[in-house]
């Protein structure tokens, strides 16, 4: 007898692990499908990647997203005009009211870029998931698309780059701005300003698929209203700001 | 006969000296290029503000020019006018000059030069930098076709067609040139119709001053005097397109003063943005507008000399109005927040400095050298001096 009931309870015990893993692991894959690229898969234009940023949130005088972003792609801390910024903190002040406010400033991800538009070599591009990127290796460095960003969202390398990272090629003469961490984002991971915002307590970002009308960024973009800057420029950028 | 080989002498020895003279810019250019790539453009006044600097004022300059020079020769061989006819040569050979001059100036400021070829095998149609690249280079070649349908006598039935495309293309040309700012909704400055169609006027007046100046030296040389009825014709159309080109000036800044989000950047501008008001009202308007016309126009003047001295104002006034549009434009902070005082680490919300250094100088003066070079080797190699008949008719 207690045989046999040793034998069911092995059986129920493995029955119920083999289950258990048979419900979550789909579950674990999905999720890893649908946030991590394999390598040398192409970007998908099924998914819209944006961020959401609530400025009320954002302290001023915090720095955090800044300092993860130079860390992760490797450029210095800026000191003068021709120092590279990928992303920078603007501080507000509503001229007719004196409210102040703080945010983090980068590349705006357009749906129209203006930067891509004009390069002349192709260079600017935007991924089919909607991350504006330069290429490295296209750009000549005539600047053009500087010229046409409305948000002063790229900077150029004025100096030789003696160092960089292998995620992120950087080199004197071209021009360069936020990729949103393309590479973690490839990953499955979150950019490292989300991550650093986020861990500072702050939570300002919010990082997201745009097309998924369940994703978290998309749900908080309808319950809340925000807005885009220079929306009048019908550029359609892929990062929404709260309380502005 | 004597004194004849002692001119000729004293010529020669005058060509090598320029040549020495232009062919020490060019170099001193070139290496200011080098100099610039070798250390990276922080060692220019420009910034992540002031994108473009001194080098595009120059080279912006010459192409602007080398496309309103050719408007002597399309006088001549699209309306048929023989005094321009007579001058169309010569008018080619600076529309040669000035865009070989300006687009080496362009090139050398890339951030990567070297790769320059990618802008050939990576073509984005819907750049106007791209589109610019085969109107550069197609105007050269259909310019180099112009000249010899002109000086070569087997080929002159071909100098009107030829002509006709050449007038189409430098229109087309200047359209793109005025185009690069004109499509750019960024900025202030720029966003704005009214701005080929005035780089357009801007050329004619340009290219005029700068092929009067020309012409003037070459009758200078060869011991000539220039028919005072061509002169009369010539320096009358110079003062018609300074005008023209005021008229368009005013008309972009008057619009921009009737919108009242401009009306902040057109008092920057003109009136308390530093050196751009100076620039723009002491530069280009007095002394490079309303005194040429003065020299031009007043019955005491208007003689060679007052021509003479008429063009280079217009020129100097013209590098005037290119640094205030093109520098100003960028000095003026974006406005990516309305409504808002904005502050940060990258200028937002602040004017933005710039002051040219001495490289980007060197390489700007460094292109009118190679333009200079060419010229001054091109008519001394080939026959390029106007040669006017004895009758010249007072009126068309």
């Amino acid at each position: 007898m207690s045989k046999v009931d040793l034998n069911r309870r092995n059986f129920l015990a493995k029955t119920s692990v083999a289950l258990g893993g048979l419900v979550i692991a789909p579950g674990l894959m999905l999720f890893d499908f649908a946030h991590a690229k394999q390598p040398g898969e192409a970007a998908s234009s099924s998914v819209r990647w944006g961020m959401l940023i609530d400025t009320n949130q954002c302290h001023d005088g915090c720095n955090e997203c800044v300092s993860a972003c130079s860390k992760e792609n490797g450029w210095p801390e800026a000191k003068s005009p021709t120092d590279v910024q990928w992303i920078r903190k603007v501080e507000l002040r509503q001229i007719s009211t004196g409210r102040q406010t703080s945010l983090p400033m980068m590349c705006q991800h357009c749906a129209q870029p203006p930067c891509v538009d004009v390069c002349p070599t192709a260079a600017s591009f935007k991924r089919a998931d909607g991350i504006v990127l330069v290429d490295k290796h296209r750009c000549i460095g005539c600047r053009y698309c500087m010229m046409a960003c409305p948000y002063k969202a790229r900077s150029f390398v004025h100096e030789p780059v003696l160092d960089h990272d292998s995620d992120m090629p950087r080199g004197q003469g071209t021009v360069e701005s936020c990729t949103m961490c393309v590479h973690r984002v490839d990953r499955g991971q979150q950019p490292a300003c989300v991550e650093a915002c986020a861990k500072a307590g702050h939570r300002v970002i919010l990082f997201g698929d745009l097309n998924d009308p369940n994703s978290d960024i998309s749900t908080r973009i309808r319950s809340v209203a925000s807005t885009q800057l220079r929306a009048d420029l019908g550029l359609d950028p892929g990062i929404s700001f709260v309380g502005l | 006969m004597a004194q004849n080989k002692t001119f000729a002498q004293i010529e020669s020895r005058y060509f090598y000296a320029l040549v020495t003279i232009g062919g020490l810019v060019s170099a001193m250019g070139l290496a200011a290029a080098y100099y610039i790539e070798e250390h990276g453009h922080v060692v220019t006044g420009m910034n992540n503000q002031i994108v473009w600097g001194m080098p595009h004022v120059f080279a912006i300059f010459m192409i602007v020019a080398a496309s309103g020079v050719l408007n002597v020769a399309s006088v001549g061989s699209v309306f048929s006018k023989d005094v321009y006819k007579a001058r169309a040569p010569l008018a080619g050979l600076l529309s040669i000059a000035l865009l070989a001059g300006g687009l080496t100036v362009l090139m050398l400021d890339l951030g990567r030069p070297d790769r320059i070829i990618v802008a050939a095998t990576n073509y984005n149609p819907t750049s106007v930098f791209a589109w610019n690249v085969l109107l550069y280079n197609g105007l050269l070649a259909l310019v180099a076709l112009y000249l010899w349908t002109l000086m070569e006598k087997r080929m002159n039935p071909w100098s009107k067609p030829v002509g006709l495309m050449v007038f189409a293309w430098r229109i087309i040309l200047t359209t793109g040139t005025g185009l690069i700012f004109a499509f750019l909704v960024a900025r202030q400055a720029y966003a704005s119709a009214v701005l080929p169609p005035m780089f357009i006027v801007m050329s004619f007046a340009w290219g005029l001053a700068a092929f009067l100046i020309v012409q003037s030296v070459m009758f200078t040389w060869n011991d000539l005097a220039l028919n005072p009825a061509i002169q009369q014709r010539m320096k009358n159309l110079l003062g018609l397109f300074i005008i023209s080109t005021l008229y368009f000036v005013a008309a972009y800044h008057l619009t921009n003063l009737y919108f009242a989000r401009q009306t902040e950047f057109e008092h920057f501008i003109l009136l308390h943005g530093g050196i751009y008001p100076w620039l723009f009202w002491g530069g280009y308007v007095l002394l490079g507008s309303a005194l040429p016309l003065l020299l031009i126009f007043h019955p005491a003047l208007g003689k060679t000399r007052s021509v003479l001295v008429a063009s280079v104002l217009t020129i100097a006034g013209a590098f005037a109005l290119l640094y205030v549009l093109i520098i100003g434009g960028q000095a003026f902070p974006l406005s990516i927040f309305p409504g808002y005082a904005v502050t940060s680490s990258f200028g937002d919300g602040q004017i933005a400095n710039y002051l040219p250094s001495a490289p980007e100088i060197l390489l700007g003066c460094g292109g009118l050298a190679i333009a200079f070079l060419i010229t001054t080797i091109g008519v001394r190699v080939l026959n390029f001096l106007p040669h006017d008949d004895s009758k010249v008719p007072q009126h068309d």
